[in-house]
């Protein structure tokens, strides 16, 4: 069940993302990957050396955008120089879907540039759904609305991130970016297990998977993305790609960024599940 | 509380600035405690308190913005040093939080608002200023828009003084008081010096050296600020020349350009025809000019 709507009906495996370090090694060597995922506000410019490059890459790679700023969770309305940017690069890439954050950012226009949690309400869960129909319908691609790591929690939601998650994404009919390291630090930041979490997403939702390494520190878990993938965060990505079927799949590496070996290296240990989903579906 | 106010509250608390020490105000934004503040909003957990919680946010924001000014600012960092370069910042981005979806235009109110609030560069205002608007115009040259540019031969002013021609959007002229240019390209070469294996010489060096040409001495400059094959240049110009591109920008035909340009210079020596040829070979050869205008001559 790789393909469906919310991916564009494409049957991606796994990518890697596109980092200002690897440019060199990727055009001169063109290592094989089956697709790149950059970040769409890298790309959100008017000229340069930064689309240069990424015209480069499309010449050989497949390319999926993901965003970080769009802040589906934002009460306030969408920028729409930021909607007419990044439709622009949509059509330049073709990416066969846009991912961005569950998650809210700025609010009276100003930017924090992070991405906050959500309190779990009936009302951020539909003005949050109102705003992915808003967007999916000026850009025209399938959107998939990944679950972010989070390091606090409101006295004000209503229910767990999960069915918060749900609610969203049934409301606004939209796909899943499921990040499992983000499940697996929100757990431990939050107390809750993970696999519970993983088990509630509808499957067929989901359009593409990430995977990542993070920061133990004393008291929480931070997402640094900086380090391999850890074992409790495979059994997880394991669960997803059984409930899921072969998907889509990304490491995310952007902190003290290794070689593009490393990262190809450490991105291509997915194989060991996806390989399994694919003989699963073969019998 | 509804997500907007709840959204408010939590950003007015994350974009506060922290104390000396980099932890979160014990005081919040509506002049509360802190704690009581974050109590209000978030839950602890067994092994954070709500404050606690709250502070990891408001510790991200300030260096995730700090780190983008300083990336982008190296040669203001340079010349006011570490530690007021990180107060400007915090008081700059107080004054003026981010407006923008992207990181990349965190920059973009500095040089206003170090205008209104000279205190910050204390005697080195001009400087600073100078440095502001050549990095900032680093960053609009490095991105900026990039048209068809027109042949070497289409730019010619001999084509006729009614002809209208167009700078490339990416190319910003400056005329600044100092040569901050050379600073620049100094903090470039160190930063891509990897002659030393030890980090920490290397710092050491590059801020004895830094240091010492920071102190530059007034000394008009003329600048332009390109790219030739998607890298930055700084290329230095003389006076009529700047004039020449800047009265170009301004929409003035060829005519009016030229006029306008040397007449402002009575007492310096007016360029022959053969050298303004000359330059405006050299700024079409470079890609500077693009989508040209024909016009008939206004009465």
């Amino acid at each position: 069940m790789p393909a469906n709507r919310f991916n564009g009906f494409t049957d991606y495996g796994i990518g890697i993302g596109l980092r200002s370090p690897h440019y060199q090694h990727i055009l001169t060597r063109r290592p094989v990957v089956d697709w790149f995922e950059i970040i769409s506000e890298n790309f959100m410019i008017d000229g340069g050396r930064p689309l240069h490059i990424l015209d480069q890459i499309l010449e050989q790679y497949r390319v999926v955008q993901h965003g970080v700023s769009m802040y589906f969770g934002s009460t306030s309305k969408t920028d729409r120089e930021h909607l007419r940017r990044l439709k622009y690069l949509v059509k330049r890439t073709k990416t066969p879907w846009v991912s961005d954050h569950l998650c809210w950012g700025s609010v009276d226009g100003r930017y924090t540039h992070d991405l906050l949690p959500m309190p779990y309400t009936f009302e951020a869960a539909k003005k949050t759904a109102q705003k992915v129909r808003e967007v999916r319908d000026f850009l025209e691609v399938p959107i998939a609305v990944e679950n972010v790591s989070s390091y606090a929690e409101f006295h004000v939601s209503e229910m767990t991130e999960w069915e918060f998650l749900n609610e969203v994404v049934e409301r606004a009919d939209c796909g899943i970016l499921l990040d499992v390291n983000n499940i697996y630090v929100s757990s431990k930041n939050h107390g809750f297990n993970p696999m519970t979490y993983v088990e509630s997403v509808p499957a067929e939702r989901i359009a593409q998977i990430h995977i990542a390494g993070h920061s133990k520190y004393e008291k929480y878990i931070l997402d640094t993305h900086d380090h391999p993938v850890i074992d409790p965060v495979w059994k997880l990505y394991a669960r997803a790609i059984e409930k899921a079927g072969h998907t889509a799949t990304l490491l995310e590496w952007d902190d003290s960024i290794p070689t593009f070996q490393e990262v190809h290296d450490e991105a291509f240990k997915a194989n060991r599940f996806l390989a399994k989903s694919i003989l699963a579906c073969a019998v | 509380m509804n997500l907007l106010s709840l959204q408010r509250k939590m950003a007015r608390a994350v974009m506060q600035p922290l104390t000396q020490s980099e932890h979160m105000s014990g005081v919040a934004p509506n002049g509360q405690k802190m704690r009581k503040y974050a109590a209000r909003l978030i839950k602890p957990n067994d092994r954070l308190t709500s404050f606690e919680r709250l502070e990891i946010y408001n510790r991200q924001y300030w260096f995730r913005v700090l780190a983008g000014l300083a990336e982008d600012f190296p040669g203001l960092q340079a010349i006011l040093g570490n530690r007021r370069f990180e107060g400007l910042c915090k008081a700059y981005l107080t004054d003026c939080p981010s407006r923008s979806f992207t990181l990349r235009n965190l920059g973009r109110g500095l040089e206003a608002w170090l205008r209104k609030n000279p205190s910050w560069a204390g005697s080195r205002q001009a400087i600073a200023l100078d440095m502001v608007r050549l990095e900032w115009a680093d960053i609009e040259a490095f991105d900026g828009k990039a048209e068809e540019p027109l042949g070497a031969t289409a730019a010619l002013p001999t084509s006729g003084a009614n002809l209208r021609l167009r700078l490339q959007p990416y190319v910003q002229l400056l005329h600044l008081k100092y040569p901050v240019d050379a600073l620049v390209l100094k903090i470039k070469s160190l930063n891509d010096d990897t002659e030393f294996s030890s980090n920490a010489f290397r710092e050491r060096r590059k801020h004895r050296q830094v240091q010492a040409i920071a102190k530059l001495k007034p000394a008009t400059i003329f600048l332009a600020v390109h790219r030739v094959d998607y890298s930055v240049y700084f290329r230095r110009l003389g006076e009529h020349e700047y004039r020449l591109l800047s009265a170009v920008r301004r929409g003035r035909n060829l005519g009016q350009a030229v006029s306008e340009s040397f007449g402002k210079s009575a007492g310096t020596s007016q360029p022959e025809l053969s050298q303004v040829t000359g330059w405006f070979q050299n700024w079409a050869t470079l890609g500077w000019f693009c989508a040209i205008k024909e016009k008939s001559a206004r009465p």
